[in-house]
């Protein structure tokens, strides 16, 4: 059975809302430790094996937007395609303090909305949840500079002692040329 | 200031002095679209993004779009993407294949090596008027294909490519031509990295020309280590094989700057890629193949980091790719990347590489992020009434280069702004409307 069909097949029974409500929490949480700038505590949020990806985002003629419109996670150059050996090296970056882009930090919000779960899978006897949702990050550096970031997240997250933890992360920035001059946050 | 204004009293080579206001001022950033942008050669795109017949890639030169398209016939053409009837553009995808460019204003359609075709209602409206012919799409005046890169110029009068290029070609060279020497055979990764950084396009430009006195600011990705190596305990951003290397900063007549290195003639190949013994390998037998190919001496030479007068960075081996710093205006410039591999290397090799691109290079890469916020506020700072006062220094290491350093080219064995230095002396040149002796830097 489909992550779809199974999902369809909770939604709307009280269980799918339980479960919903334990992934908003989570992602809830999650914004609340990147605002605070507690990044080894966001490291702690994601599985050893993660996939983090941001695609390239190109104008391609109508009919082609099926499979031409972003960059592929095999062969292509993307904004972002790591796992968590990189990522934890973004952190280590902030806490030199000489990161120049990020010093002084950047003061973020980041707003979660129309969270959703998508598919429960058994995997190997671990529940993996697919959940998507959006996310809207406020970017604020020195005095004048501003940037808003609207993103679509298709999180896979895997149930760990009980806890969740994201075990793939896909995100869609819908801009082809980027408009802002760098991408230091975390989505 | 008018576009013909005399910017030369903003120069002053002799003493190492650049006023502020060439990087914020509008009017000078208006006369440098007019006086560079349409006479230097541009790096418009590379062949592999352009495979077939009908393949095209929008493109820009200087602020304006271009097309660069494969015809039918496998010859590649740039155009103004701009329709001859209104100005409509023509092309509005980043790339695809077509057999014909149509306008959506009025339809106008035109071929893929830029003849007008289709005029709707041509027998009722145009019959008599209109000579087709002489309404094919805007083309450049010179186009080359040099090892794989697309390169062009509005100006009829250009030398020929490898004129311009003259001794810094062999430098382009070493970053196009395949890890173990043979010539060329380099590809373009899919994803070229696009996006806009709040400042004047030659502080990006100059960055590469052989500013190595700004590596500090590179602190917290050295501590860190995000190098091919880095898994393996190696800190830096990319592998120490340059570490005992001469380095070299040799600046070009026709303004043309880079930052190479001479290995040591009895030198041990150092160990890089060691974060994955399949890539490690290959390395070394690629290595070991230049050497043998191109011979022990040359074999020393390495490319690095460099820019080709006005708007072309490249960055030779670690990572390895060609920028364009395109002009947006005085305070704003569109900066592309285009990641390259040898097109015949194995795909774990490329998705390594890859890997290590992203890390490392463009708005998401942990290296160059700090680039960006200082040319940021380096525009920024080229603005303030009272700051416009005092010009920049350009002083570094003035009167210490040599014509008869290891490579053809007036050349530093020490840290030096002088391919700066020679940068802006032609930049004012070209500013001026000087003839192509004086832009070749023949009458220096
Ligand atoms: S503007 Fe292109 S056909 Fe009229
Ligand atoms: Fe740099």
């Amino acid at each position: 059975m489909s992550d779809v069909q199974t999902a369809q097949k909770l939604r709307p029974s009280a269980d799918y809302f339980t479960l919903r409500g334990e992934v908003e929490e989570f992602l809830y949480d999650e914004a609340e430790i990147l605002d605070t700038r507690d990044f080894k505590g966001w490291l702690d949020l994601l599985a050893d094996d993660i996939r983090y990806f941001m695609p390239i985002t190109f104008n391609v003629k109508f009919g082609e937007h099926g499979d031409k419109e972003r960059t592929r996670t095999e062969k292509d150059m993307s904004w972002f395609n790591e796992g968590k050996w990189s990522l934890t090296k973004r952190v280590e970056q902030i806490l030199t303090g000489v990161h120049w882009a990020e010093e002084p930090l950047s003061r973020c919000t980041r707003l979660v909305t129309n969270v959703q779960v998508t598919g429960v899978r058994d995997s190997e006897g671990v529940e993996e949840l697919s959940a998507r949702s959006r996310l809207l990050l406020y970017q604020n550096r020195c005095e004048y500079e501003q940037t808003y970031f609207a993103v679509r997240r298709y999180d896979k997250l895997r149930r760990v002692n009980g806890g969740l933890k994201v075990c793939e992360r896909k995100i869609i920035l819908e801009q082809t040329v980027l408009l802002a001059k760098n991408l230091t946050v975390f989505f | 200031m008018s576009a013909t204004g005399n910017t030369a009293p903003l120069i002053d080579i002799e003493r190492g002095m650049i006023a502020r206001e060439i990087f914020s001022s509008e009017s000078i950033f208006q006369q440098e679209l007019e006086t560079i942008f349409t006479r230097a050669w541009l790096f418009v795109g590379h062949e592999s993004q352009i495979p077939n017949p009908g393949d095209f890639f929008m493109s820009r030169m200087g602020q304006e779009s271009v097309i660069v398209a494969r015809d039918k016939r496998s010859k590649v053409h740039v155009f103004l993407n701009s329709c001859r009837h209104r100005g409509m553009r023509l092309c509005s995808a980043d790339h695809g294949n077509t057999s014909l460019f149509t306008c959506p204003y009025h339809s106008w359609s035109f071929t893929t090596d830029g003849k007008l075709f289709g005029v709707p209602q041509f027998k009722n409206l145009y019959e008599g008027c209109l000579d087709r012919a002489e309404w094919s799409l805007v083309e450049v005046a010179q186009l080359e294909v040099y090892k794989g890169t697309i390169w062009a110029t509005w100006d009829p009068a250009a030398p020929l490519l490898a004129t311009y290029l003259g001794d810094a070609k062999l430098h382009l060279d070493m970053t196009l031509d395949c890890r173990d020497g043979r010539e060329g055979g380099s590809e373009v990764l899919l994803g070229v990295h696009k996006w806009i950084i709040p400042c004047n396009w030659k502080i990006a430009a100059e960055n590469f020309l052989g500013d190595s006195y700004h590596n500090p600011s590179h602190r917290s990705v050295d501590l860190i280590g995000i190098g091919p190596s880095a898994e393996y305990g190696v800190k830096g951003r990319r592998d120490n094989e340059l570490e005992t290397a001469q380095h070299l900063w040799i600046s070009f007549p026709a303004g043309h700057g880079v930052h190479s290195a001479q290995m040591q003639a009895d030198m041990a190949e150092p160990e890089t890629y060691q974060n994955n013994s399949v890539v490690a390998e290959y390395f070394r037998e690629a290595n070991r193949r230049r050497k043998e190919r191109l011979g022990a001496e040359a074999n020393r030479l390495l490319p690095f980091v460099g820019t080709l007068y006005p708007n072309t960075s490249f960055h030779g081996r670690q990572p390895r790719n060609l920028c364009v710093w395109h002009p947006h205006g005085p305070e704003q410039t569109e900066a592309w990347r285009f990641f390259l591999v040898d097109a015949d290397a194995p795909q774990e090799v490329k998705d390594f590489l890859r890997t290590y691109y992203m890390r490392y290079s463009g708005p998401a890469g942990m290296t160059e992020q700090d680039d960006m916020e200082n040319w940021n506020s380096a525009t920024a700072a080229s603005r303030g009434v009272i700051a416009r006062r005092h010009p920049y220094n350009y002083q570094q290491s003035m009167g210490r280069s040599t014509r008869n350093g290891p490579t053809p080219g007036n050349t530093a064995l020490q840290m030096s702004e002088e391919n700066a230095r020679q940068y802006y002396r032609r930049w004012s040149d070209y500013m001026g409307g000087a003839d192509w002796d004086t832009l070749l830097g023949k009458k220096d």
